[in-house]
């Protein structure tokens, strides 16, 4: 094979290699116009990563624009690493979500962990110190074998990595649908902690600073990662295992603290991670936003690998590196900081004021574009939408009207649905606790964390029930950023504002343009509502598998919260018996998405849940004021497999009983999915009070001590015992992982 | 009382034992990073939970070459209290001041939760604030925490009442449920559960806070009162 170098722009350009990058014929000529002439393969290289969805949201870019992304606590939106939400006291919380899903659908250990260890640089670049990990993850049926081993190993990923680095996974989320069987979903989400004096910015400023290149090496691992992860996956997918990184939590863990270290050196001007194209777009990126230009030797770029070409380093997705921009002439004062760590931090360029993007490789130019022209001047494509076939179909559906006979069979199965069923299995593989921050472990609502010297605590939770979106993408929009915002509230703290992580199949499909397109409506609509900005946030298209079947449309909610003081840290759990049971917000019989449905029909259809954003905004600050004036022992949101799940998991914790006592049909009663509703528990002294306070509880029943679970309608029509339910709750995931398929 | 808390390239649980011992028990601690240690200064050494050199070789193996353990060594021996938690329990079964090696747990993945412990031994400087046969409450994560030793030492371990902590119900495979042990003099402890991370009810559980209060206790009874 001939070094890559050697191949002349003309053969580019006759044989179509641009092409193979992910390059259309038009954008090849665009380039050709910006350049003035034909681009060498090293910038045609360039052009193809900077260009691709990953790196340019080309696709997505008229979408994202509609996401409401001010508000008066957001200190920094969308842009730059993660964005950034005021909390008082001059602290500020940042927090960002990316996907990681291509990679985890070929090499799922490496391919999570490396998700982990991105989202962590995005969050510390900022200055912030990551607090705490969370994740959304999708998998196809656990009865494939192939599944099993995505799920097994992209769990021992994230705790791989998470558990080393020494940050807390508190919390997420994990739906099984046969949608993903081949395409799981694997999002990564960091949140961290900063005091506003040391927010960082990736900026190349200063015309003559020096840039320095810090972390591993560079390896040819990972080159062209982001253009995989613009495409669909295919049966040639596997062969671009090379395009998946390797991870090493150990470096990661070097840098963090160096880097934390390094921000409060005066001689530090911008700080940036080597993320998705890697040198690339880092180094454009950050000259571009400055208004500057850059020129890099690559002769001084820290290789694993002997004879790698500029296009190889350019393009190289290897891990653990950052990119600074320092004070010309302090270098060594930079350098001595990472030395402390065993870490090598090395001058690489220049920063320059001809907004250019130069590349030095062997005493000759590899590489010589505008800056801009890579970072801000990519296509942007506003594709064709059309109303899915399949969505008219279900709008004129009857409802659906399941028939149960046997209440409490009905419910031991719905708690055994892998999405309901105990997460144990997972989190127990996470070291949740450390940093002794985690006052909410998994399991609850959301997580909660203390802020430390403070009596402040940080909720936060990711969400996203992708069947009601595939039903109805903008009503199932609205409802996942409803059902974090629930978690948080149930949690005891006010929603601040969300990070998303948009998972779709291919922009290039009128419906699936059309799915994305009123999601994105519907969650914006959401996020004005209920006061929740988009202040970061990820775009991960083209998750179809084979024969182009496409994932649900899947955009995932992070979602953080700000608790006042320790004292409102409410969680989902009764706590004692002879406490009062309520519901609030009425129920309809509405099943279409529902686990119910699933259950008995093995697939989903018909008409999503209806949701009234301004009802739900109410009764969350009802919800929200009740549990501040401390009436309120727990609070449960009512999600998947309606209020008789929601009741168990109430009780499962200490395993306590219930005598509950349900009005009209009982199905509907038990297993509906309406929204905007919230199971809580009171003490009978606090009975006036809360009422009040919740204007529209409705008491349904008594906390019992004896462990039975009793649900009456004139006669009693479920009766079983709390352990048993608890019991296949708790142990149904470990069995599907273990059972041979 | 002054305690060293030694960080090494990838110990995690540092600023956790850092916060324990000043927060919650209210003495001196410094974070120590391991190049520019002087043990000399402190009254007694703690050893943080984490990934030292990533786990890299095995775990503690490597930061168990490092030169500060020749300090430790001598803090040992001078009889002041050592305390090793997790990969700080690894690290000094690696450097030989406790006998025994740690497996991979028995089911081969990581696992993190609270574990109920029994208090072996209330005779101990880290124990002298609890009851012999006590029940108390302290979590645990690790993927290697399944200790290993020959039928003879596990035989010694008990004779000279060396097990400190056993757990109520075995985790991870560990010989004689142990949870820690200690050397013969009894001032090295080393223990797989975090009592660093149950020193505040807030957090679910305080059970660990008078094994520190325990250390102060000792201190105070054998070398302040002395000096």
């Amino acid at each position: 094979m001939p070094s890559t170098l050697e191949i002349s722009p003309e053969t580019i350009e006759q044989n179509r290699l641009y092409a193979d990058m992910g390059l259309t014929d038009e954008e090849y000529t665009s380039v050709v116009d910006i350049l003035g002439r034909r681009p060498n393969y090293t910038e045609i290289g360039l052009f193809s990563v900077m260009w691709s969805e990953h790196c340019s949201y080309k696709n997505s870019k008229p979408l994202l624009k509609k996401f409401p992304t001010e508000g008066p606590h957001v200190l920094q939106g969308p842009g730059e690493g993660a964005g950034i939400i005021d909390i008082g006291d001059d602290q500020a919380v940042v927090f960002k979500i990316e996907s990681h899903n291509h990679p985890s659908a070929v090499e799922p250990y490496q391919g999570a962990a490396t998700g982990v260890g991105g989202i962590l640089r995005d969050v510390f670049s900022m200055g912030a110190r990551p607090v705490a990990l969370l994740n959304s993850l999708r998998f196809g049926s656990l009865e494939r074998p192939r599944v099993k081993y995505l799920f097994e190993e992209v769990v021992r990923g994230i705790a791989g990595y998470g558990n080393c680095v020494g940050v807390p996974t508190v919390g997420g989320e994990v739906q099984f649908d046969d949608a993903y069987n081949g395409n799981p979903l694997v999002n990564a989400m960091c949140v961290g902690l900063i005091d506003h004096k040391d927010i960082q910015k990736g900026i190349a400023a200063g015309v003559g600073n020096t840039v320095m290149y810090v972390g591993a090496k560079t390896g040819r691992d990972g080159i062209h990662g982001a253009t995989f992860a613009s495409e669909e996956l295919s049966e040639e997918s596997e062969e671009k295992r090379p395009s998946v990184q390797v991870g090493d939590p150990f470096m990661e863990k070097l840098l963090i603290e160096a880097c934390l270290e390094v921000i409060h050196h005066d001689a530090l001007v911008g700080i940036q991670d080597m993320g998705a194209a890697g040198l690339t777009s880092s180094a454009s990126e950050m000259a571009s936003k400055a208004g500057t230009g850059m020129t890099m030797n690559l002769d001084h770029i820290p290789q694993r690998e002997e004879n790698m070409t500029a296009y190889e380093m350019m393009l190289s997705e290897s891990q653990e590196r950052m990119l600074l921009v320092v004070e010309k002439g302090r270098e060594e004062e930079i350098a001595a900081v990472f030395r402390k760590y065993d870490l090598e931090a090395v001058a690489v360029g220049e920063v320059t004021d001809t907004k250019r993007f130069r590349l030095e490789h062997h005493g000759e130019v590899a590489a010589d574009v505008p800056v801009d022209s890579l970072a801000e001047d990519a296509p942007v494509y506003h594709q064709p939408s059309r109303v899915p076939g399949y969505y008219e179909e279900f709008q004129r559906m009857e409802d659906y009207k399941p028939v149960v006979s046997d209440y409490t069979k009905t419910l031991l199965e719905l708690l055994q649905q892998p999405t309901i069923a105990s997460k144990e299995w997972v989190y127990d593989q996470y070291d949740y606790m450390v940093q002794t921050n985690t006052v909410v472990s998994p399991g609850s609502d959301a997580a909660v964390l203390r802020v430390r010297g403070t009596n402040k605590a940080l909720a936060m939770t990711t969400d996203c029930n992708s069947r009601y979106i595939y039903l109805d993408p903008e009503v199932g929009g609205q409802i996942a950023v409803a059902e974090a915002a629930r978690n948080i509230v149930c949690s005891g703290g006010r929603p601040l504002g969300i990070t998303d992580g948009l998972n779709y199949g291919s922009p290039e499909n009128p419906e699936i343009f059309w799915q994305m397109e009123k999601s994105v409506d519907g969650m914006s609509e959401a996020c004005r509502t209920l006061g929740t900005p988009v202040i970061s946030g990820n775009v991960s298209l083209y998750n179809e598998s084979f024969g182009g079947q496409a994932i649900y449309p899947t955009p995932i909610v992070g979602m953080v919260g700000l608790i006042e003081d320790i004292s409102h840290i409410t969680r989902s759990h009764a706590k004692a018996a002879g406490d009062l049971l309520y519901v609030i917000g009425e129920t309809k019989a509405e099943f279409g998405g529902s686990e119910l449905q699933g259950l008995l029909e093995g697939r989903h259809f018909g008409k999503a849940p209806e949701l009234d954003l301004e009802i739900e905004a109410q009764r969350q600050n009802q919800l929200l004021t009740a549990i501040r004036s401390g009436l309120v022992e727990s609070a449960h949101d009512v999600s998947e497999g309606g209020l008789a799940v929601a009741l168990a998991e109430t009780l499962f914790d200490q395993e306590l009983g219930c005598d509950v006592t349900l009005e009209g049909d009982l199905t509907s009663a038990l297993f509906a999915e309406t929204q905007s509703r919230f199971l809580v528990t009171i003490r009978p002294e606090n009975k006036e009070a809360f009422e009040q306070a919740a204007a529209g509880a409705r008491e349904i029943g008594t906390v019992t001590g004896d462990g039975m679970y009793i649900v009456k309608q004139k006669d009693v029509v479920m009766e079983e015992q709390t352990s048993v339910l608890k019991t296949a709750w708790k142990g149904a995931l470990s069995c599907l992982v273990k059972s041979k398929a | 009382m002054k305690f060293a808390v030694i960080v090494f390239p990838g110990s995690n649980c540092d600023r956790d034992m850092y916060h324990a011992v000043k927060d919650e028990l209210g003495e001196q601690a410094d974070l120590v990073w391991y190049q520019e240690a002087n043990l000399a200064d402190y009254d007694a050494v703690l050893l943080p939970g984490g990934f030292s050199y990533g786990d890299y070789l095995r775990s503690g193996a490597i930061a168990a070459t490092s030169p500060i353990v020749e300090q430790i060594r001598a803090a040992a021996e001078a009889g002041k209290p050592v305390l090793g938690v997790c990969n700080g329990f690894q690290i000094l079964l690696e450097t030989g001041l406790l006998p025994g090696a740690m497996l991979p747990n028995e089911k081969l993945k990581f696992m993190c939760h609270n574990e109920t412990l029994i208090v072996e031994n209330a005779e101990t400087p880290f124990t002298l604030q609890y009851e012999e046969k006590e029940e108390i409450l302290v979590p645990i994560a690790h993927g290697n925490g399944n200790y290993f030793c020959d039928e003879p030492t596990l035989e010694r371990l008990r004779e000279n009442k060396q097990i400190v902590f056993t757990y109520q119900t075995n985790p991870n495979g560990s010989a004689g449920d142990i949870a820690g042990i200690v050397n013969e003099q009894g001032n090295v402890l080393g223990m797989m559960p975090h009592p660093e991370r149950a020193v505040d009810a807030l957090l679910g559980t305080d059970d660990g806070l008078r094994l520190f209060q325990s250390i102060l206790t000792y201190w105070r009874e054998h070398y302040a009162i002395n000096a």
